[in-house]
């Protein structure tokens, strides 16, 4: 006797949304509309109190965006979802749901560059001051822990090193001592990684990125695990002490597993309002529809160019947990058996001139500030993605002048190959470039 | 809020509103092995209009001291209880499942302290598979997942949960698992399962009565909860369409419309 429930690939089509509900339209609609009418005033005054489910404003929420939540909440296996105007909108939302002025972060080092930055200066101006740790290093995560530490942050596989957190340990340490864990988990798509199944307690994606796959749209999203029991803790009084902004609301005991994300849409989007269009809503489900198969090809198409790279005599070294010598290969292999992702690092030999060379000289691969596009993307992070970060900063996020990011495509692996050989020769020939 | 019953702690959601004595008490009482959180969008709505609300758990669940209790009648008298330890005279009690068992048993042990009841997916009896029931004494998660599957409808299944964001089954899952699969959910089951007295309980039932049910129910299907309303005196149905036995979430705005109506009319504010 087994559960008739659907599974991943029918969930990427159909979850969160139903025809009959919509004149039988096949496709999901886009609420193109600011607002919506109430039947009368008692009905508007128990949807402002939280008192009923439904829509007031489309900063808050939107039909078109609720299809998209709760397909990522059925891919994640979360509660509850909240979608967001990008990836970076999310996740400060999560961060400014959870903590207060005087609090405290432990965060991973290896992360998008546009975060390290949000931990790094922008949060500590709202008294969020964040510590980093290596991702490898478990028992750094413990040691960083203070009292006033209200989560652990960080990407799985880190951006751009590729180096891996052991998820289920530290979990187990950010348990220990009463506070969530946070995973962004844009590199790994629920195709790939369910971190809610692994200890994480909430999530968050640049759904701009592999979910969406096509590059058209910003998106993001924050998925709540339904995991964390802010009850049993004291560390937390904006979610289980009564909220002045809703007639002494007390979120954690009146909404529970779906608390955070009640909070951070009742109070985040109200007050910050980084709300994601129904048309951008509608372009993510349109990839969303194809992740598996998206996915399948990105994966298969990553391990050929792991391969090449690794016996190209251009390249001084390339990291990816696929390769036996890495030293996440093992844990990569327990956490991602369906695959290691489409990013890949790589050193060039001759450092920084070769790189631009390189990156000059790709016609096939497109030389940009994104990840996770069906087409294949390289870029040379520290001078662009990671380059507002200082030289102690890039030490810690394990970055070299030499590192070239390659996020795999689904294009024919011949022509990418192709490509690249292009691109190495050119970079051979350094003078060729700077005078170019 | 957290108060005492029979000198075990027990929590209670009051909707959002502090526990007020001059008003009129409604009592929501969860099915097996959820707890308080199903109720979240009747609650909020009684507590702001007139009402003092308790959407309790019951012992062993949520945040209430355990153990569970092991009898649908202990879980009634217990409710009586609940009455008494808020030093309240009388209250309407609304119960979902295998909590409509504990309100009959209730309604029925202590007809004077109950002004209405109003069920939601109530039958008369709730005998459980064999196999689920083993499961959940096991405390195997699947349980939960079969739970999660035979009780919801299409909505559950593809989605539109009335509240933007909310994802039916993974909550109604987490609900569960996060409680105690073994010494809640498995408890739950095993006294659903040997209950025998519902339709006698039924017949003792005076006051007013209601049983919204809906027409994708798989656990308490229509046929039953009509059978269980032919056997209470004063009570009515309404059926929900395209609904399946998570009415109070799946289509709270409808079971709310109906219970609101019902309760005003019955147990005024």
């Amino acid at each position: 006797m087994d559960p008739k429930t659907y599974k991943f690939d029918t969930l990427s089509l159909h979850a969160g949304y139903m025809p009959s509900k919509n004149a039988g339209s096949r496709q999901v609609p886009i609420y193109q509309t600011t607002s919506y009418m109430f039947d009368d005033v008692d009905h508007a005054a128990a949807l402002f109190n939280l008192e009923r489910g439904g829509h007031i404003y489309s900063r808050i929420s939107n039909p078109t965006v609720q299809v998209l939540e709760e397909r990522v909440a059925a891919l994640e296996g979360g509660t509850a979802a909240l979608a967001t105007a990008s990836g970076m909108s999310a996740i400060f939302l999560t961060i400014m749901t959870l903590c207060n002025a005087g609090d405290h972060v432990v965060v991973s080092s290896q992360l998008y560059g546009g975060t390290v930055n949000l931990f790094r200066l922008t949060l500590p101006k709202f008294g969020i001051k964040a510590t980093f740790v290596k991702p490898r290093d478990t028992e750094g995560f413990k040691k960083a822990i203070q009292d006033n530490t209200k989560c652990i942050y960080g990407e799985l596989v880190g951006n751009p090193g590729n180096e891996l957190m052991n998820l289920p340990e530290i979990s187990k340490i950010a348990h220990n001592a009463g506070i969530p864990v946070i995973i962004d988990s844009t590199y790994q798509t629920p195709y790939l990684f369910k971190p809610l199944e692994h200890g994480a307690d909430f999530v968050v994606h640049s759904l701009t990125k592999w979910m969406a796959g096509h590059g058209s749209s910003m998106a993001g999203i924050l998925v709540e695990g339904g995991t964390f029991d802010f009850m049993k803790t004291d560390k937390f009084p904006t979610m289980t002490e009564p909220y002045e902004g809703y007639h002494g609301l007390s979120f954690a005991e009146e909404f529970g597993p779906v608390a955070f994300t009640m909070k951070a849409r009742a109070e985040g989007m109200r007050d910050m309002g980084p709300c994601l269009s129904p048309q951008n809503a509608w372009n993510v489900l349109q990839g969303i529809e194809t992740l598996s198969v998206r996915m399948e090809k990105h994966c298969s198409n990553a391990l050929k160019m792991v391969e090449y790279l690794s016996n190209h005599e251009s390249v001084a070294w390339v990291s990816h947990a696929s390769l036996k010598d890495n030293p996440d290969y093992e844990l990569a292999k327990q956490l991602l058996p369906k695959g290691t992702g489409s990013m890949i690092a790589f050193g060039i030999k001759g450092g920084k001139e070769a790189g631009a060379a390189f990156i000059d000289n790709v016609k096939l691969a497109s030389h940009l500030a994104n990840v996770g596009d069906t087409r294949t993307l390289v870029i040379h992070p520290a001078s662009a993605t990671h380059s507002q970060m200082d030289e102690a900063t890039l030490k810690l996020a394990n970055m070299s002048h030499d590192m070239i990011r390659l996020s795999v495509g689904i294009e024919d692996i011949e022509d990418i190959i192709n490509d690249f050989e292009d691109g190495f020769r050119a970079a051979k020939k350094p003078r060729l470039v700077a005078n170019k | 809020m957290k108060f005492k019953v029979n000198n075990k702690e027990v929590f209670a959601s009051t909707g959002g509103r502090p526990f007020d004595k001059s008003k009129p008490l409604i009592i929501f009482i969860h099915g097996s092995g959820l707890s308080h959180i199903t109720w979240v969008l009747q609650t909020r709505y009684f507590a702001f209009h007139g009402y003092s609300v308790l959407a309790i758990d019951l012992p062993g669940h949520g945040y209430s001291e355990g153990p569970a209790l092991e009898s649908i009648e202990d879980q009634g008298k217990w409710i009586s209880d609940v009455i008494d330890s808020m030093d309240m005279k009388e209250a309407s009690l609304v119960g979902h499942s295998q909590g409509c068992l504990v309100v009959l048993e209730c309604a029925s042990q202590f007809p004077d302290k109950i002004r209405s009841i109003g069920l939601m997916g109530g039958a008369g009896a709730i005998p459980m598979n064999p196999e689920l029931l083993e499961l959940a004494e096991n405390g195997d998660p699947k349980a939960v997942d079969l739970m999660m599957d035979w009780a919801h409808g299409p909505a559950g299944h593809f989605g539109g949960h009335p509240v933007p964001g909310l994802h039916h089954m993974n909550l109604g899952g987490s609900i569960v698992v996060n409680g105690s699969v073994k010494n809640a959910l498995g408890v739950d089951f095993r006294a659903c399962d040997n209950y025998k007295n519902g339709f006698e309980a039924a017949k003792k039932i005076k006051c007013p009565a209601i049983n919204i049910l809906g027409d994708r129910d798989r656990m308490c299907p229509v046929k039953a909860g009509k059978k269980l309303a032919e056997n209470i005196e004063n009570s009515e149905v309404e059926i929900i369409e395209n609904c399946g036995h998570m009415i109070l979430l799946e289509e709270a705005g409808q079971s709310l419309e109906i219970l609101k109506k019902f309760i005003r009319k019955n147990h005024p504010a």
